[in-house]
């Protein structure tokens, strides 16, 4: 399908690899610390970039989310400590409502998008994608180092709307107008929504810059012999999850101009009928507040397939190899994979179905949302089956792809119940919800990212990981998050509203205040053990065991057929060529037969 | 100083871990890495068999703890919200025992399948006939599942019965007004650019003979027991959301475009006091829309009485337009003023104008 005269044109021209394209390791190339550490055009660099910056973020937010849970859980205690940290915004060492809603929804914003999907598919999308596919690096690396430095200025705006006077924008990370539109109706709204606005601007860019060239990649630079139903899972999660992100985020971007109109430039397209107490009524009419929320969630649902499919992937492949077996269902896993980025894009609206949706219309939706349960269980089925008769490694990656199932799991069915209108009708925007997209999108795709960390840092690094800590940050995380989330489903089946402040006002809510005393408890555990796991990170960057092997986990796929430590470029000499699928694990008796391996005369079919 | 003491008590769990975590990489040379990296399998191997018991063990405790704390025991307060109550049994009975079996089977299979040198891998890639059973079981079940709700879902939202009051519920930054219709069951038009805090909460248009009886409350609703009630809901400003958790019912409330609900309360709130042995209960509506920094004290209450009390409440409540113009007010006349109230109707019917 590809061959190597046309493979080098582009990879080439990319890598300004002058004359010598192969035998580029050979002779040493000249970088300086700006264009090999800063402005890299290399993917394995840029994904490591996009690791880093996802780490800070996630250390941000889960930080944010431990200050907000010491409210929840000790709503009569001060903590001098929070003064020294937040000043105005904790007089008194008590977090304000102010400061609350601010940290909640930098919260959301942060671990969805910079987190969960900058520090997800960013990195292993850049990483993976070359390295499983065959290719030198990404079809434009140029375009791959601008949506990172895209990604990067995104953050800095995000992080300095932090500082303002009038706070962050604070009005959840949906962020609904008329409250986001209004800065009278909230002080949050103001120059903090400004700068969040056009953060996110420049985070879609990036999503963009980044989509695009993935799917370009895998479409036209896979190597000799790789056709498509050859690809490693993961790259079948990635190539759908930059579809998902080119059709959608566009869609996203246009709500956000929208809302930029109705803020800045006297537009009605979000606001009607509006008295602000203290302002008065204000002039727009014929607005409608519900557009944008179609318009948000078009993207936002898929966002949460966008989140979730690359941690699908990488446990995919990563279930596979340390069962020492193949797959199962290898088509099927394709087949659910293209269900559900389709029907991901028909679903949008079951997050609007108390908004006053036409109820016809909801119906439709209630069909399309539970249609998905289907190919989702079929992927959980295989997964089962994947593991059963295999010969199962423990590493700590494996070990995080088996949370992820059981995560996927709990989260996932819990959508049965909150999909069908009828009973949404009753647990809408409780913590019922929150228990179910935190077990199911947040804890289960952050393991399915701890797998893919654990999994392919030796091909990062050169060097593993300290498996003691592994196992102690994963036996941690996985008790932690259970202890922490299913409680919350009793909470929302008490009604118990998200985005309280203080629920001790409520006769019907505030039965609850031990349990939440014990949540914080446990999330501040849990976050502490994040940092363990952080500290593994850059300590084995420098000082971890040594890879010794081209393949120390067995792997077929071609990633592990480079040098330990693969420079631009990736393959010293001719990028090999592929022969059979990526998952021949214990076929005819054999550990594992790699990808590059001709299939000999002997073999059986499958 | 406690703050420093809880710094370093956790550096030095760190510092412990790392040491321990150093320590088992060097003894892992010593005894062979093949040999320590099989210890610890088999150590992990039973850690997944134990996670699996412990965690089904507290799957148990946390409901015996918690089950008692949520609405499900004192059963639905609406008529409605029965069906919600019998078809989450249902969904739980379904997505319960799934979860049940797929996590025993995934972690039954980790124990089970953990790596042995006497096992052979089993080359299974694919069975058409598998895949098959599980995608139709679960198309099946999730057929009864969506017709069961859809059924549900066209009850909550289509029209309420003939003889259902009608109560119009805005919401604000950060309270509920309630409005009633009147003697004329007719409410009078309204119009946001009239609100005036003081003595038109609503933008009521007075113009309109229909809002001379209309009945304006606010943080309290009163309901009668047994009689369904229709909420015609909106918004003064931004999004808020009637949440009624006893009625297991909730709704939205946008600025500029009207939502309905409908329920049937079933018990008034002194029998709810006796039902939950709480002498304190209120029928709480809780603000279910992120509405901003007091969102988490908009609370209203609804009040449901027996037909005979409620109809008392009613009569004795003065009608809103009285309270805008107490000179109408048949009680306390005051003919002197006349003159300059007149004034008022013929400026608001000016904005009308202006507004055409």
């Amino acid at each position: 399908m590809s061959n190597e005269a046309v493979l080098h044109a582009p990879a080439e021209a990319g890598l300004h690899l002058d004359a010598h394209g192969d035998d580029h390791h050979e002779h040493h190339h000249h970088e300086t610390f700006i264009s090999k550490y800063v402005f890299s055009q290399d993917h394995k660099m840029i994904a490591k970039q996009f690791l880093i910056t996802g780490m800070v973020w996630a250390v941000l937010g889960g930080l944010m989310s431990v200050l907000f849970r010491l409210q929840l859980g000790y709503p009569d205690s001060t903590f001098p400590f929070l003064q020294d940290l937040l000043g105005k915004w904790a007089e008194g060492g008590k977090i304000t409502p102010e400061a609350y809603y601010a940290l909640v929804t930098t919260h959301g914003t942060v671990l969805v998008f910079f987190v969960l999907t900058a520090g997800l598919s960013g990195t292993f999308a850049n990483f993976l994608i070359p390295l499983q596919i065959g290719a030198r690096d990404m079809a434009s690396p140029f375009m791959n180092m601008l949506s990172y430095w895209f990604f990067f200025a995104a953050s800095i705006v995000m992080l300095s709307s932090l500082f303002v006077e009038t706070g962050p924008f604070s009005g959840g990370w949906t962020a609904y107008p008329p409250l986001s539109a209004l800065g009278d109706a909230s002080p949050g709204s103001k120059t903090g929504m400004d700068l969040w606005l056009i953060s996110m601007a420049l985070f879609v860019v990036s999503s963009l810059l980044g989509g695009l060239n993935y799917i370009a990649t895998v479409l036209n630079m896979r190597t000799k012999g790789m056709s498509m139903t050859r690809l490693p899972l993961t790259i079948w999660a990635l190539f759908f999850t930059a579809v998902l992100g080119v059709l959608s985020f566009p869609v996203l971007f246009s709500g956000f101009i929208l809302l930029i109109f109705d803020r800045n430039f006297g537009t009605s397209f979000y606001l009607s009928d509006i008295f602000i107490n203290g302002v008065g009524a204000l002039p727009n009419e014929g607005g409608s507040a519900i557009l944008y929320q179609h318009l948000f969630w078009f993207l936002g649902h898929p966002e949460v397939y966008i989140i979730l499919l690359p941690a699908m992937g990488m446990v995919s492949e990563i279930l596979s190899v340390n069962s020492r077996k193949p797959i199962f269902g290898y088509m099927a896993m394709i087949g659910s994979l293209f269900a559900i980025a389709i029907l991901a894009f028909l679903v949008w609206a079951h997050h609007m179905f108390v908004t006053g949706l036409n109820p016809f219309l909801g119906s439709v939706f209630v069909l399309l949302t539970l249609l998905i349960a289907v190919p989702s269980a079929i992927k959980v089925f295989n997964w089962l089956t994947t593991l059963w008769r295999g010969n199962i490694r423990f590493t700590p990656g494996m070990m995080f792809s088996i949370g992820f199932v059981s995560l996927f799991i709990s989260g996932g069915l819990t959508g049965i119940w909150l999909g069908n209108s009828a009973l949404d009708i009753h647990l809408h925007d409780t913590y019922f919800v929150i228990a179910h997209f935190h077990i199911v999108m947040g804890v289960a795709s952050m393991f399915g990212m701890f797998a893919g960390i654990y999994h392919w840092f030796p091909k990062m690094y050169g060097r593993f990981l300290n498996n003691t800590m592994g196992y102690i940050h994963f036996w941690v995380t996985l008790a932690g998050a259970y202890l922490i989330f299913w409680p919350m489903h009793y909470q929302g089946l008490a009604g118990m509203p998200r985005r309280y402040y203080d629920y001790s006002a409520w006769e019907s809510f505030k039965q609850f205040t031990e349990l939440n005393r014990f949540i914080s408890t446990v999330a501040m555990i849990v976050f502490a053990v994040q940092l363990l796991f952080l500290f593994n990170f850059f300590y084995s960057i420098f000082k971890g065991r040594k890879v010794t092997t081209t393949n120390p986990w067995g792997a077929n796929t071609l990633e592990w057929t480079t040098p330990i430590n693969p420079g631009h470029g990736n393959w010293v000499g001719e990028i090999p060529e592929v022969h059979r699928w990526a998952y021949d694990y214990g076929k005819d008796g054999k550990e594992f037969i790699v990808q590059t391996k001709a299939v000999g005369a002997d073999e059986s079919h499958h | 100083m406690t703050v420093f003491l809880i710094t370093a008590v956790i550096v030095l769990i760190f510092v412990v871990i790392f040491q321990i975590s150093k320590a088992s990489e060097y003894v892992s040379v010593l005894k062979g890495e093949e040999a320590s990296r099989k210890q610890n399998n088999k150590i992990n191997g039973f850690l997944m068999v134990s996670f699996l018991v412990l965690g089904l063990l507290g799957v148990w405790y946390c409901n015996e703890l918690y089950y008692g704390k949520t609405l499900l025991p004192q059963g639905s307060a609406s008529v409605e919200g029965e069906r919600v109550d019998s078809m989450l049994w249902l969904t739980l009975a379904v997505t319960g025992v799934v979860f049940i079996g797929t996590q025993i089977v995934l972690f039954w299979f980790a124990f089970k399948y953990q790596e042995s040198e006497k096992r052979k891998v089993y080359f299974f890639a694919h069975s058409n006939t598998l895949e098959i059973i599980w995608t139709i079981i679960p198309a099946i079940a999730l057929t009864v599942l969506v017709v069961i709700g859809l059924r549900n879902w066209f009850l909550f939202t289509g029209e309420p019965p003939k003889e259902a009051m009608v109560v119009e519920v805005t919401g604000k930054q950060f309270g509920w007004i309630f409005r009633y219709p009147g003697a004329d069951a007719a409410f009078g038009k309204k119009y946001f650019k009239n609100i005036d805090n003081a003595t038109n909460s609503l933008g009521i248009i007075w113009e309109d003979q229909l809002s001379h009886d209309d009945l304006v409350m606010e943080q309290t609703m009163y309901l009668v027991k047994g009689k369904p009630v229709k909420l015609i809901i909106g918004s003064r400003d931004v999004i808020h959301d009637v949440g009624l958790s006893h009625f297991r019912m909730k709704m939205d409330a946008v600025p500029g475009i009207p939502t309905t609900l409908w329920f049937t309360p079933k018990y008034t709130t002194t029998e709810m006091k006796e039902r939950t042995k709480n002498p304190n209960f209120q029928y709480e509506i809780s603000c279910d829309q992120m509405c901003g920094n007091s969102h988490y004290a908009m609370k209203g209450v609804i009040e449901v009485l027996d037909q005979e009390e409620y109809d008392a409440k009613i009569a004795g409540t003065k009608p809103y337009y009285y309270t805008a113009f107490p000179d109408k007010d048949p009680a306390m006349a005051k003919p002197a003023d006349s003159i300059k109230l007149a004034a008022k109707p013929v400026e608001v019917a000016a904005k009308q104008i202006a507004k055409l």
